[in-house]
């Protein structure tokens, strides 16, 4: 996983040997604004995923400082009580300038959680606004947690975020309000086109500190579980998670062909910014140079 | 950039003692130094320690004790990783630590020791000098 986070060569061959190895994890996606209760929540969903024997792996992702590159990876204080569990292996990651919620290499180190033989793989992603919506991607059911007191019901109509729900949790339920984001929240969705046949996003209300709606949520989960597997869908969700996974493959390995590209021009990206200003030449043309030459990089080293 | 290793740190407060602000501190500052800080939160056993290091692939461990039980935790945490596979894992310490006992932890395999008062830029010159990333 290290070397995977890292981009190291060799990561590349790792994950092609255990690929065969995915496919059998239900991975859950866990998304919300910062400080709504995801941590809790994924702690909790540990716990009740643990009662049935099932194996959990977790990725829990924070943000990296923009600055120093640093980061501080807390989300294991709230999952404490799964420390030293076996069939419980959590991995903090850092998203290192990656935006959309995850690191860059979220994905890969999900499957390599699932080739590990996990029942179940929780992400948890950084705390986002209203547009990262990538967790949607990686994860088969994705959880959108939400408190009262966010905003008004026009938040409830933006798109992003809430849109790619298949099931919503307003946590921290015992405070003001939760019931009138319930209420918006159902309206929301009775509003929203759609088909025979569609998965109903359900909204659960929980109290992740004090466990109350976990069971209510994991109902939501394993429900959306089966919908998906279910006959005439899951061909479809097969193919969609396949498309997913592809994409974010090719964009992975595009974007170190191009940072490992600049970073072999003398002085690097500062270097490459003076010849543009000083060749008198457009960013434009520089990028094609710098893409052209990360194609032929990519056709020697094969994406490693 | 896309092939370097990062320094990944665990800062730990095993023990009984409610005192984080020093371990919160140090991960601040360990965090503006370039580190990825794993922290863990409050009264860790050297099982849970041990555990987190293993599973976050953490280059190095940095506990915070306050309440005199040095002598015992931190040795445990050391034994803990290396019976694990975790003995390229640097384990460095802050707390009240008397000099008699700083030797004797040393020769423990506690690395680097620090006590109150020390300058944070101290702790990461340590770590700049001490860790590497584990291959």
């Amino acid at each position: 996983m290290r070397d995977i986070d890292d981009g190291m060569p060799g990561a590349v061959d790792a994950l092609k040997a255990l690929y065969p190895r995915t496919g059998r994890a239900h991975v859950v996606g866990v998304t919300g604004a910062p400080g709504t209760g995801k941590s809790t929540i994924c702690d909790r969903l540990i716990g009740s995923f643990r009662a049935e024997g099932k194996k959990v792996g977790v990725v829990a992702v924070d943000p990296s400082s923009p600055y120093s590159g640093g980061a501080i990876l807390g989300d294991r204080i709230r999952m404490q009580e799964h420390a030293t569990d076996p069939g419980v292996f959590i991995r903090s990651m850092a998203t290192r300038g990656h935006l959309g919620g995850l690191s860059a290499s979220t994905g890969d180190v999900v499957r390599v959680m699932d080739a590990m033989g996990m029942d179940v793989v929780i992400v948890e992603t950084v705390g986002v606004g209203q547009d990262e919506i990538e967790v949607a991607r990686t994860a088969h059911t994705t959880v959108v947690v939400l408190v009262p007191g966010m905003g008004d019901d026009v938040q409830a109509i933006k798109a992003g975020l809430l849109e790619i729900a298949d099931c919503f949790a307003v946590n921290k339920s015992d405070r003001d309000g939760a019931d009138k984001v319930v209420r918006e929240l159902q309206v929301m969705l009775d509003m929203r086109p759609r088909r025979e046949g569609d998965w109903e996003p359900p909204v659960v209300k929980t109290a992740a500190i004090h466990g109350e709606g976990i069971g209510d949520l994991r109902g939501a989960l394993d429900r959306h579980a089966e919908w998906a597997a279910g006959s005439g869908r899951s061909g479809q969700v097969l193919t969609d998670r396949r498309k997913s996974e592809l994409g974010e493959i090719m964009r992975g390995m595009i974007a170190k062909a191009v940072e490992r590209r600049i970073e072999a021009y003398p002085g690097g990206i500062d270097g490459l910014a003076n010849d543009v200003r000083a060749a008198g030449k457009d960013p434009y043309t520089a990028a094609e140079e710098i893409l052209k030459g990360a194609m032929d990089g990519l056709k020697e080293s094969g994406g490693r | 950039m896309s092939s370097t290793r990062k320094l990944r740190i665990l800062v730990a407060k095993p023990g009984l003692d409610g005192h984080d602000r020093g371990a919160k501190i140090v991960a601040r500052a360990l965090r503006d130094a370039g580190f990825e800080v794993i922290y863990t939160g409050l009264h860790q056993t050297p099982e849970m320690i041990a555990a987190a290091a293993i599973q976050e692939d953490v280059d190095a461990v940095g506990m915070s004790i306050m309440s005199g039980a040095h002598m015992v935790l931190m040795p445990a945490v050391v034994d803990l990783l290396r019976a694990r596979g975790g003995e390229g894992i640097a384990v460095f310490g802050g707390g009240i630590i008397p000099d008699d006992d700083m030797e004797a932890l040393r020769a423990k395999g506690v690395k680097g020791l620090f006590t109150p008062g020390t300058p944070l830029a101290e702790i990461v010159d340590w770590i700049n000098a001490n860790v590497t990333p584990r291959q």
